[in-house]
């Protein structure tokens, strides 16, 4: 985000309002790197399509301005931005052929017929589908579809390929294996992608850096093992993956660390990530797959916490235990369907392990469920 | 493994199916059976009949049937005399139709096809009864007292012998039947006892034993004075030396024909087949082309008007759109004769906009335009009557374009001149043609809005079929006419199927 003018892409104090009451997207800065693929995630209203519509053209900037390539493009009309973009519908044209919908780029761009001929041959070849050319969109599965989708997004070979959430509408195998092929593509072709998903999973796998959209405002842009490995704040520990959150207060710091008491007056150590001073209430996020209900199974130097199983739930390659800990019903813990796993019973009094820094104590703000689905 | 059958059988299971499905098919059928009904009854019955009576021509031979009869072997020409023994049949027939007021319905058909006809037939159904009829019955009951009472008539009529009285006897009986007219106590009409005289004294009639005393008969009836029937018709109207009169007669005798479609394009029935009328009288070619141009040019406004207005609301939020197609549906609100009148209140020469025109000096005084009673007034009143029609089907296609496709379109690097016209224009055309064929099919029958404004250059097809079926009662020429509409639309519509494809046809 610093290297404002060496970006591809740079959105610099954006903002945009539709009714110039409330700001969908507030002061957004953001720097994308030319090859790289940007994820912008976040539940919906959060202003993700809102950014990637005022990049491809079709909204305009309340405030701020939007660079392309070092250029202002705030006012270029969208034909003339050279952005390829893939719509969640993929807008193909019904009424023209497979290969029609192809040329029509280059159709535009007056490109000779022979020339046409061969780069729409060319893009159907690297999406696998070179038998499709004479077929109508409707005639096409939707996987099929969105083959075609991204093959005409990257056919006049844009620079810069817009996708917005261009897999929502397919079914989950499906797009698990477009996730490959798009990223693939990517890699080979070295566009720069910037892509709009609400789907964590479909984020994680695909990007070089994910910006989590939250209220208007990015909430963490980081590597996905960043992401979710280090999450910034509770946002987004809860919204990247599953995740157990405590309540506690702070009580002292040491050093990077913060002790932190629970309601039933258990002290926990944690990273001390985004939290205020002695005394204030934080929330401490700790993965599932990082806590064992065997103490003893942790490396050494972990801290143990009690609690009392209320459910365990058999998943063939993991178990699921739900255990209360504190005021917290829900704190899952993940552990690997092993041969010395203990598969415990509800109402067992447990002791759980956990390195500290595993804990990251991070900024107490309620984060209602329904945003996170 | 237990199979369906082995527990019920087949058959009993096909046979509940098969009784399932019919009840589902008679409850179906009840459903729409009432407009069916209702349809057939108050439509398509009605529509039947009157394309059949655009063919149907059995009033002559049914009213002249001994006339039509002898002039079929007839060479009609210039040169051709009316013989003697046509206007003694032409006599018989019009005596018959005569005693019911039959001629004038036949006159008036036939003056359909040549003027003047009318006025023949009526004269001389007044003077057919001075021909001297009257002298012929007291001479023949004076001898025979028996014959001026019907029951006599009756036995008469049963014998085979005189073929010529039996069938003018039964006719004339059967015609006062269905006038309600006949009782016992009847007499005998005054041409029967020519029509008898004629048969006794003919040279094929034998003399025998029958229940008429010929023997009595005959001496009177040869001092009887003869009937000159030709001279008597000629004397009535010269006309009726005319070839002319006799070949229209001739040409319409059978009971179907071809001349209400040959009147339709304009072309007349000739003894040498159909021929086009001379320039003068052509009438239904221009007014048919008429009716297509101006249906071409009100749907043609009517799309260029409206499609912008669909454009416009298809792309606005939903509650405005509501508001604003309301706006479009509102003339519906009011009677279409208001509107229609309203359209004269402006157009006239006097009118609004003639007046603001002047007012603010965009034409002079004496350089009024003529916007009304003519075909601008017409395809100016129906273009706003009709454009509903072309918005909505519009509207509700537009509704279905997608903006994403514009967007992609615009992001592939189309200006939005080319984005439209590539994109959003060829996913419209369904709307396009539903709006197109709606409208055109509506103006080309239409009849109240040119009967109003349309004054004499602006009227359709469907005010001229109008004036035939309620003013000049000619009912055949107006069903053929009507019939020629809508055999051109349905040629239309075929061409439009083949050009357009009717799958491309979306009303939603």
């Amino acid at each position: 985000m610093t290297d404002k003018d060496n970006g591809f892409v740079v959105f610099s104090g954006v903002q945009k309002s539709y009714d110039g009451k409330i700001l969908v997207v507030k002061d957004l800065n953001l720097s994308i790197a030319k090859g790289e693929f940007l994820t912008m995630l976040g539940p919906s209203g959060s202003g993700k399509t809102t950014c990637l519509l005022m990049l491809a053209g079709f909204e305009t900037a309340t405030q701020g301005e939007i660079l392309l390539g070092g250029k202002p493009i705030n006012n270029i009309p969208p034909h003339k931005r050279e952005i390829g973009m893939v719509f969640q519908n993929y807008a193909l044209f019904p009424h023209m052929t497979v290969a029609e919908n192809l040329a029509f780029p280059l159709q535009v761009r007056s490109m000779s017929k022979s020339d046409q001929e061969q780069k729409v041959n060319h893009v159907l070849d690297m999406v696998q589908m070179s038998d499709f050319g004479n077929r109508r969109p409707g005639q096409l599965s939707g996987g099929q579809q969105q083959r075609i989708a991204l093959a005409r997004a990257l056919v006049f070979e844009p620079e810069l390929v817009l996708m917005d959430e261009p897999l929502g509408a397919l079914d989950k195998q499906l797009r698990e294996h477009m996730q490959f092929e798009i990223k693939h593509l990517h890699e080979r072709l070295g566009v720069t992608v910037v892509y709009v998903t609400h789907d964590q999973t479909e984020a994680l796998t695909m990007s070089d850096r994910v910006a989590v959209f939250n209220d208007g405002i990015i909430q963490q842009l980081d590597a996905p093992d960043k992401l979710y490995e280090a999450p910034n704040n509770c946002f987004v520990a809860q919204f990247i993956g599953e995740n157990n959150t405590l309540e506690g207060t702070v009580e002292s710091f040491e050093g990077d660390y913060a002790n932190v008491r629970l309601e039933n007056d258990q002290v926990i150590s944690a990273l001390a990530v985004n939290v205020g001073e002695v005394g204030e209430k934080t929330l401490i996020s700790i993965r599932p797959e990082r806590v064992e209900t065997e103490a003893e199974r942790c490396p050494e130097g972990a801290q143990k916490i009690t609690g009392e199983v209320l459910e365990f739930i058999y998943m063939g390659d993991v178990f699921r235990t739900r255990i209360r800990v504190g005021n917290n019903d829900e704190f899952i813990v993940k552990s690997r369907n092993s041969p010395s796993q203990q598969r415990l019973q509800p109402g067992e009094k447990v002791t759980l392990g956990c390195m500290n820094k595993d804990c990251r104590a991070l900024d107490y703000q309620a984060v209602s469920k329904e945003v996170l689905t | 493994m237990v199979s369906v059958d082995s527990i019920i059988g087949r058959n009993s299971l096909h046979r509940k199916v098969q009784r399932s499905l019919r009840i589902q098919k008679l409850r179906a059928l009840g459903l729409i059976a009432p407009l069916f009904i209702f349809i057939l009854i108050s439509f398509v019955i009605p529509i039947g009949d009157m394309l059949f009576r655009s063919i149907e021509n059995q009033l002559v031979s049914e009213v002249l049937p001994r006339t039509t009869e002898y002039l079929k072997s007839e060479q009609i020409n210039e040169d051709w005399e009316p013989p003697n023994e046509l206007f003694w049949h032409l006599y018989v027939d019009l005596a018959i139709a005569t005693e019911v007021k039959l001629h004038t319905r036949v006159g008036s058909r036939l003056n359909y096809e040549k003027t003047g006809i009318s006025s023949l037939f009526r004269k001389s159904g007044r003077s057919i009864k001075k021909f001297g009829a009257d002298d012929y019955r007291k001479a023949l009951t004076e001898q025979v007292p028996e014959l001026a009472s019907i029951d006599y008539w009756e036995l008469l009529a049963e014998g085979t012998k005189y073929g010529y009285t039996r069938d003018a006897y039964n006719e004339w009986k059967k015609r006062l039947i269905e006038n309600d007219d006949f009782s016992e106590k009847t007499k005998p009409s005054d041409f029967l006892f020519v029509v008898l005289a004629n048969d006794i004294k003919s040279p094929g009639a034998t003399p025998t034993q029958g229940t008429i005393p010929e023997e009595k008969l005959l001496p009177v009836i040869s001092e009887l004075p003869e009937i000159r029937f030709k001279e008597l018709f000629l004397d009535t109207d010269e006309d009726w030396a005319e070839p002319d009169v006799w070949d229209t007669i001739q040409l319409y005798s059978p009971s179907f024909t071809n001349g209400y479609y040959l009147n339709s394009a304009d072309f007349k029935k000739g003894s040498d087949g159909p021929e086009l009328r001379p320039e003068n009288e052509r009438l239904y070619a221009l007014i048919f082309s008429r009716t297509l141009f101006m249906s071409v040019t009100i749907t043609l406004v009517c799309l260029l008007l409206g499609y912008p207005v669909a454009y416009f609301l298809a792309n606005l939020p939903m509650k405005y759109a509501n508001l604003f197609l309301i706006l479009v549906l509102l003339p519906f609100w009011t009677s279409l004769l208001v509107r229609t009148s309203a359209w004269k209140v402006l157009l006239q020469n006097e009118g609004v906009i003639n007046d603001v025109l002047v007012a603010i000096g965009l034409i002079a005084n004496l350089e009024r335009l003529e916007l009304i009673n003519n075909q601008t007034g017409t395809i100016i009143a129906m273009s706003h009557i009709l454009l509903p029609f072309m918005i909505l089907p519009l509207f509700s296609v537009m509704k279905t374009i997608h903006p994403s496709y514009v967007r992609a379109a615009k992001s592939l690097g189309a200006t939005p001149w080319t984005a439209f016209r590539r994109v959003y224009f060829p996913q419209s055309i369904p709307g396009i043609g539903a709006g197109s064929i709606l409208v055109f099919i509506l103006s080309i029958g239409y009849y109240i809005t040119p009967e109003l404004v349309g004054g004499t250059t602006g009227t359709f097809i469907s005010n001229r079929i109008a004036y035939h079926i309620s003013s000049s009662l000619n009912w055949g020429l107006g069903a053929a006419l009507g019939s020629i509409l809508l055999a051109v639309v349905l040629a239309l519509y075929w061409v439009y199927d083949r050009v357009v494809g009717i799958d491309n046809v979306k009303l939603g």
